[in-house]
């Protein structure tokens, strides 16, 4: 098995030293402890000579260590901000709006690039030989440069856009130019708030309907179908909503004098940097799912054929099933890219974590502080991230018996 | 001949009418190849108009502006500046020089049948010497500081450099994960998680900002050397997960005939587990090693630079403004070919060494 660590045949004389001490296994000999004494001295060596030197060479610039600086007045403008945010605001809560703007990014960019990704992967399985053909190229090329590159790109192609009175309209309501992107954006009033608790409402009926439906299966035998009744719940709430509060009113950007008015507004740097990382993610999404289906057996998806599903229950109920397991530990450390990615925020000047510690670093000059923040922050979020898809992959993960 | 030839021809038409009917079997087939076809009749000729027959290859910004095409006399007026950079003129026969030895070097290092331990030699060897021919000095040479050093040269220098320094870290830090004594796993496995945790560039950052205050007063290491280290770094975490990998897949019954024989531990692992658990491992390690070199291009961030940083810098020219197009084209042409022959060597490699085919 891999991911067991070989454990040696233990003959009676270690196995008595390890039932008395299970914390120290082999090194007990005495090769052993020498080694792991002398690697502490010089991690605790290491360490402390750094310490000093950092010590010596901040109280020669005048610095001393601490956090004191995060309760000053930071007076970094921020373009963009998911928090109310004046330069006269404090490190700390500078800090925290890039962070937001991190979260921001990272979040729209897993969610998108899951859905493209998906798309192109099934696209390079496709039957047809053009469509594969071309999907294949366009991942090979996407794969094969650097990220940085991508980006500046992208942010150089929104800047060519035309000026905001000529912007180009591709959908009613969107409308692209050098300003970034404009979207229609829904009003926040009751009315949306309900309709989004309807919304969750129905979803989760409909999930609990589908367990109980599924359970009764096993017990009984009968199957009966959970379609309608979970339509019915996921779009009658919304309407007793919208009959109870009023239809959600959505704002519709208008061009007023020299800008748009109204909807919802993604700068240059947010739109390019997330174009950029979808783009660049996507495709590596692609290579997975599509190793993940083809890793599947095809004598699964003839066995299932033979059962009598159709091609939609093949794949929803034997393919995919078991492809998740394959997709989900690399799909997890892609997810994890994009977010580290993120900070490559800093090339193009969207104002993320990495960015505003950037420029915090160069007015107090407390680097060991603000990186070390900046680090803490990102090893979090790896942690988390990796926590919550180790939980999702072990919810799909072969149960044997 | 032609009786050889003739099987062919058939062939050959029988694959395109296999391909066309591919294409055109089915109603949703249909419009998936009508749809695709209305993609390149869209893109492709506006795109070859522009790239090829409106394209200027030599003269000079004016002529190409009044052309409307690619201005590819732009890439070729600051082709060799992207490649030797800042570096004076009159020594560019240096970074030359050691290009092409970097260059036979990694071709070499490529050919299974030289994979021995004159070929270590000649790296240990070759790597001092090219960096005293660009630093200079010494023997005649005038010293050029690594301050004029960049264009693809550096991302060569940090791509080949950071490998082969990080190669044999990573290697000590997956051994070190896989060992039994807890410190020593406890030490190991911090050090790769937290350097996986965390982006390159906060690294470099580090290299660039934080490693300045931790050296002694007076002792100040030259900003390219800090960046190796940070690179190094990086690459020996990502590549001790790739040989972990490796060292996992060995059967137990290896590490028990190494240890019935009465090899002890390093003997173990340097003749029985080390040259299988790489071995299988290669295809992916220049996998990895094809993101680790994408990445060199993150430099940008501390203001060294490189091919990509080299090229931007020369959109700045005012006799050449107004053609970042093309100057991107470029730079991502360069990499695509880099990668894409690194990623088939990959494949070639995983062919030869699949289990069941040794």
């Amino acid at each position: 098995m891999a991911g067991v660590a070989p454990t040696a045949p233990a003959p009676g004389a270690r196995s008595a030293a390890r039932a008395a001490a299970p914390f120290l296994p082999r090194s007990l000999s005495l090769r052993g402890i020498l080694l792991q004494g002398l690697l502490l001295v010089l991690v605790v060596w290491l360490g402390w000579w750094l310490a000093g030197n950092a010590e010596r060479n901040m109280a020669a610039r005048g610095l001393s260590f601490g956090f004191g600086f995060l309760d000053r007045s930071a007076g970094i403008p921020i373009g963009e901000s998911l928090i109310p945010y004046t330069p006269a605001d404090t490190y700390a809560r500078a800090l925290t709006v890039g962070f937001l703007n991190t979260l921001r990014v990272a979040i729209a960019g897993i969610m998108l690039c899951t859905v493209f990704g998906v798309a192109l992967g099934l696209a390079r399985l496709s039957s047809n030989p053009l469509l594969r053909a071309l999907t294949g190229g366009y991942i090979e090329v996407i794969r094969n440069t650097p990220l940085v590159l991508q980006l500046v790109f992208w942010h150089a192609l929104i800047l060519q856009m035309p000026s905001v009175r000529q912007a180009l309209n591709p959908l009613p309501g969107v409308y692209l130019s050098q300003r970034g992107m404009k979207i229609p954006g829904l009003l926040a009033e009751p009315a949306l708030y309900a309709m989004l608790a309807a919304l969750l409402a129905g979803a989760v009926g409909w999930w609990l309907l589908l367990r109980r439906e599924r359970a009764r299966q096993a017990a009984t035998g009968q199957r009966r179908a959970t379609l309608l009744p979970g339509l019915g719940l996921v779009a009658g709430l919304p309407v007793l909503a919208v009959l109870a509060y009023g239809a959600p009113r959505i704002q519709w950007p208008e061009l007023a004098g020299f800008n748009f008015e109204g909807g919802l507004a993604l700068s240059p740097e947010f739109f390019a940097l997330l174009v950029g990382l979808v783009v660049y993610t996507s495709a590596f999404v692609a290579e997975i799912v599509r190793s993940g289906i083809q890793a599947v057996h095809k004598g699964q998806s003839e066995a299932a054929q033979a059962l009598g599903l159709t091609s939609g229950q093949r794949m929803r109920l034997v393919i995919l099933p078991q492809a998740l397991r394959v997709i989900i530990p690399p799909m997890t450390s892609q997810f994890l890219n994009l977010t580290k990615n993120s900070s490559l925020a800093v090339v193009i000047g969207y104002p993320d974590l990495v960015s505003i510690s950037n420029t915090a670093i160069n007015q107090t000059g407390q680097a060991i502080e603000v990186i070390s923040i900046f680090m803490a922050v990102y090893l979090a979020l790896s942690l988390v991230t990796s926590l919550l898809m180790n939980i999702y992959n072990r919810a799909v993960a072969l149960k044997e018996r | 001949m032609s009786e050889s030839l003739a099987p062919a021809v058939p062939g050959s038409a029988a694959r395109a009418l296999g391909f066309a009917r591919a294409c055109f079997t089915g109603p949703l087939n249909i419009v998936i190849t009508l749809g695709c076809l209305a993609l390149l009749v869209w893109m492709v000729p506006p795109m070859f108009r522009w790239a090829v027959l409106d394209a200027t290859w030599t003269g000079t910004a004016a002529q190409c502006r009044e052309a409307g095409g690619a201005c590819w006399a732009f890439v070729r007026e600051k082709f060799w500046f992207s490649i030797f950079g800042l570096y004076p003129y009159e020594e560019r026969w240096r970074p030359a020089t050691m290009n092409v030895i970097l260059v036979v070097m990694v071709l070499a290092s490529c050919q299974r049948r030289l994979w021995n331990r004159w070929l270590v030699l000649a790296w240990l060897v070759t790597a001092p010497s090219m960096l005293v021919l660009m630093a200079g000095g010494v023997l005649g040479l005038p010293a050029v500081s690594t301050r004029q050093w960049g264009g693809l040269t550096i991302t060569g220098i940090i791509a080949v450099y950071g490998l082969a320094l990080g190669y044999p870290l990573s290697i000590l830090l997956a051994l070190g994960r896989r060992s039994e004594l807890p410190l020593v796993r406890w030490f190991s496995t911090a050090v790769i998680e937290c350097v996986r945790g965390v982006p390159l560039i906060t690294l470099l950052f580090m290299a660039a900002i934080m490693m300045p205050l931790f050296m002694p007063e007076g002792v100040t290491l030259d900003r390219l050397a800090r960046v190796l280290v940070a690179y190094t770094i990086f690459t020996a975490a990502y590549m001790a997960e790739v040989v972990r990998g490796g060292l996992q897949a060995m059967p137990r019954g290896q590490y028990e005939a190494a240890e019935a024989l009465g090899l002890s531990y390093w003997k173990k692992m340097r003749l029985v587990i080390l040259p299988q658990a790489l071995a299988i491992t290669i295809p992916s390690q220049v996998n990895t090693f094809i993101g680790l070199f994408k990445d060199t291009t993150l430099v940008v961030v501390i203001g060294v630079f490189d091919f990509f940083t080299t090229l931007r810098a020369a959109l700045g020219d005012p006799n050449w403004l107004g053609f970042p197009t093309e100057a991107y084209l470029f730079a991502a042409a360069v990499y695509f070919v880099l990668c894409f022959a690194m990623s088939r060597y990959s494949q070639r490699l995983e062919t030869t060494f699949r289990p069941g085919q040794r």
